[in-house]
């Protein structure tokens, strides 16, 4: 299949198209919502901020909304082609890989059992939860000769995540008191989340964009085959490894400021490939940039579907997903 | 055949093998159940010995002991026999179906799609009497699996679209459920999760009666259909080649196992991996077999239950932990042991 922007020129104008989709989303997310702003009001916020419920609003959840859908949708859409040329498996998401289940698990416990609150601990244990689920569903979805198939990966993340769930539904019952704090959490949001939840994390993010696209040629070099890769001099566990760990920053990090969210990583690989085709470097930046327009549109959205309420945003980025998924899984793998 | 009485009720329809070994250990894993039964109410705030229990169940017990064990204890491990055994069968016709020794109606979204109704109905329907409960879950499984069943059929339905979709459908149900739960007020909240991690404290009498008939209906039906279920696993082309209605069959085979768990889950929530387990146990004491197995499965997953109610009763009392937490606590590793042994598949 071509490419829609196949020239290298209208892959450029395309980035700078989405910036200004991203500007606007990112306008219309700081000025709609229950209570209705205005451009003015955004800017004297800043300039002329006189305490009246608006400028708050702006200040303290609007601003910050916008920057952790931002953040967030970059992280995922990254995280989402990384696992996805790593396993080269079309169906990979953080989601389905037990990422998200276990890092909630691990935070889960902190607040029952230990009481932890602190930002600082909050991102360590989402990181050490991502990193131990990942790797158990990775290793379990590759045993045996025929190597990772997709239904063994999808299989393994199941399990995974249905064992962290019921865990932490045990712990749920258990202590009534954290229910109310924890189930926030869980839903996944952008929104009522503080700015220091993102700064605490915004180092490791960036961080793990730069890895990301550090490992763009490597990448592109392992999706011909481990033995390819080899034959041409590539120390694939090495490659493989940094893929993982800057798997495990992005989706921990991302379920320490917004909770699990899942499925952006899903969709947005294959849409950019729709758009830019198959090199991985264009494919990166284009997931990312998805990400990040997607999570803003799903916020905006999150807002109006229930009216006053919200739908948690982590909801509706699944809803919008698994029909994507349930696409992908009758269209691409019939081989199997 | 040697070591075998052969059964045809029904000519065409259904004919069974009665392989001696199978009986002898279903026999033994009833005296089993049965004794893990008598243990189990025995236990609790008072205590009574296995053989007071005995004299109980045979009427001859004293007054307080019969009233704690017919009215207190027994409707609890009844339903937990229940509920056991239906998913069990559940599981043991879905990885007949699937073909895959790792499927189970609740990681296959078939209990999340009773979940979300029953929880769509505590939150939507609080007038209305709980009783109504377990067929809105019912209702809920069965529409899931015509719903997996529909986005798995291209020109039929295969195995490996089953598996993927029914991932998909479960963490769809699970994303409505959340959302479900975060809209509604706080006490039905605690109610929700505790419906949702599986648990059988407070169940009645009636729930008894209720879901006995389903149980045993269903679980007969699956066993008629038993020579079905063998020709399945044999793989799409060697059945055709053999005459057989492979989608047909499956068609019903789903309804079937979906009957089945809505059965249990209206009644005991989401107890998870119990339809994992019990089947493979089951298959190694007797073989493949899916008229072997079958029985034994509903025996093993009844006590199953009964085992990790028990446990979920008595270990931290006074709290009552539930028992879906102890299942999936034993259910899990074995499914990662599972994972390693079928590595080769």
């Amino acid at each position: 299949m071509k490419a829609i922007l196949s020239a290298t020129s209208a892959k450029w104008l395309g980035v700078a198209l989405f910036l200004l989709l991203l500007a606007y989303l990112g306008f219309a997310s700081l000025v709609f919502g229950i209570v209705e702003t205005s451009w003015h009001t955004v800017i004297d916020a800043y300039t002329q901020f006189d305490g009246s419920n608006e400028h708050i609003i702006i200040k303290e959840v609007r601003v910050p909304r916008v920057l952790n859908a931002l953040a967030v949708g970059i992280c995922l859409g990254i995280a989402g082609t990384l696992l996805q040329s790593l396993t080269r498996n079309p169906i990979a998401d953080v989601e389905l890989f037990g990422l998200n289940a276990g890092a909630a698990f691990f935070v889960v416990v902190a607040i029952t059992f230990f009481g932890i609150s602190s930002l600082t601990q909050f991102t360590w244990i989402a990181f050490l939860g991502s990193a131990v689920s990942g790797a158990i569903v990775y290793l379990l979805g590759s045993l045996g000769r025929d190597g990772m198939t997709p239904v063994k990966l999808t299989l393994a993340g199941a399990a995974i995540t249905a064992l962290a769930a019921s865990a932490r539904h045990g712990m749920m019952v258990l202590n009534e008191k954290s229910v109310d704090e924890v189930l926030f959490w869980l839903s996944g949001s952008v929104g009522g989340r503080k700015l220091e939840f993102l700064e605490s994390v915004f180092p490791y993010m960036l961080f793990a964009w730069v890895l990301a696209f550090l490992l763009v040629r490597p990448i592109q070099t392992l999706l011909m085959g481990d033995d390819v890769a080899k034959g041409l001099g590539q120390r694939t566990v090495l490659v493989k490894l940094a893929a993982g760990a800057a798997i495990v920053l992005l989706s921990g990090s991302s379920v320490a400021v917004a909770g699990p969210i899942g499925f952006v990583g899903l969709v947005t690989p294959h849409l950019a490939r729709f758009l830019v085709g198959i090199e991985t470097r264009w494919v990166m930046l284009y997931s990312g940039l998805l990400g990040a327009a997607l999570l803003l549109a799903a916020d905006i959205a999150a807002r109006f579907i229930a009216k006053p309420a919200e739908v948690p945003i982590g909801v509706m980025t699944a809803l919008i997903g698994i029909p994507f998924f349930i696409y992908v899984a009758r269209k691409g793998l019939d081989k199997g | 055949m040697r070591g075998y009485l052969t059964l045809r009720p029904g000519k065409r329809f259904s004919s069974f093998h009665l392989h001696k070994k199978t009986i002898w250990v279903t026999a033994a894993a009833a005296l089993l159940t049965f004794a893990a039964a008598v243990i189990s109410l025995g236990m609790g705030e008072i205590k009574l010995s296995p053989l007071d229990v005995l004299k109980v169940l045979i009427g001859i017990g004293d007054e307080q002991s019969s009233l704690v064990v017919w009215q207190f204890r027994m409707p609890r491990i009844f339903v937990g026999f229940l509920v056991g055994a239906a998913l069990a069968a559940a599981g043991a016709i879905m990885q007949g179906v699937v073909r895959n020794p790792l499927a189970a109606p609740d990681i296959l979204g078939v209990s999340g799609g009773a979940s979300v109704a029953a929880v769509a109905f505590l939150l939507f329907f609080e007038t209305v009497s709980i009783k109504w409960l377990p067929p809105v879950a019912f209702l809920g499984a069965t529409l899931i699996m015509f719903l997996l069943y529909a986005l798995a059929w291209k020109k039929g339905v295969t195995p490996l679209r089953l598996v993927l979709i029914g991932v998909g459908l479960k963490i769809a149900a699970s994303a409505v459920v959340t959302m479900l739960i975060t809209f509604s007020p706080f006490l039905l909240q605690n109610k929700a999760i505790l419906w949702l991690t599986g648990s059988i404290y407070g169940v009645s009498w009636s729930d008894a009666r209720m879901i006995l008939p389903w149980t045993v209906g269903l679980i007969l039906l699956a066993a008629l259909m038993a020579r079905r279920v063998n020709i399945q696993q044999l793989g799409d082309d060697i059945s055709k080649s053999l005459g057989s209605a492979v989608q047909r069959d499956r068609f019903f085979l789903l309804l079937i196992c979906a009957a089945l768990t809505g059965t249990a889950v209206s009644v005991g929530g989401e107890i998870s991996f119990v339809a994992l387990l019990a089947p493979h146990i089951a298959k190694q004491l007797v073989g493949p077999s899916f008229g072997h197995a079958l029985p034994l499965s509903a025996l093993i997953g009844a006590m199953i239950v009964l085992l990790a109610d028990l446990v979920a009763r008595v270990a931290f009392s006074p709290i009552d932990v539930p028992v879906g937490v102890f299942t999936s606590a034993v259910g899990a590793p074995f499914f990662i042991f599972l994972l390693y042994r079928n590595r080769h598949r």
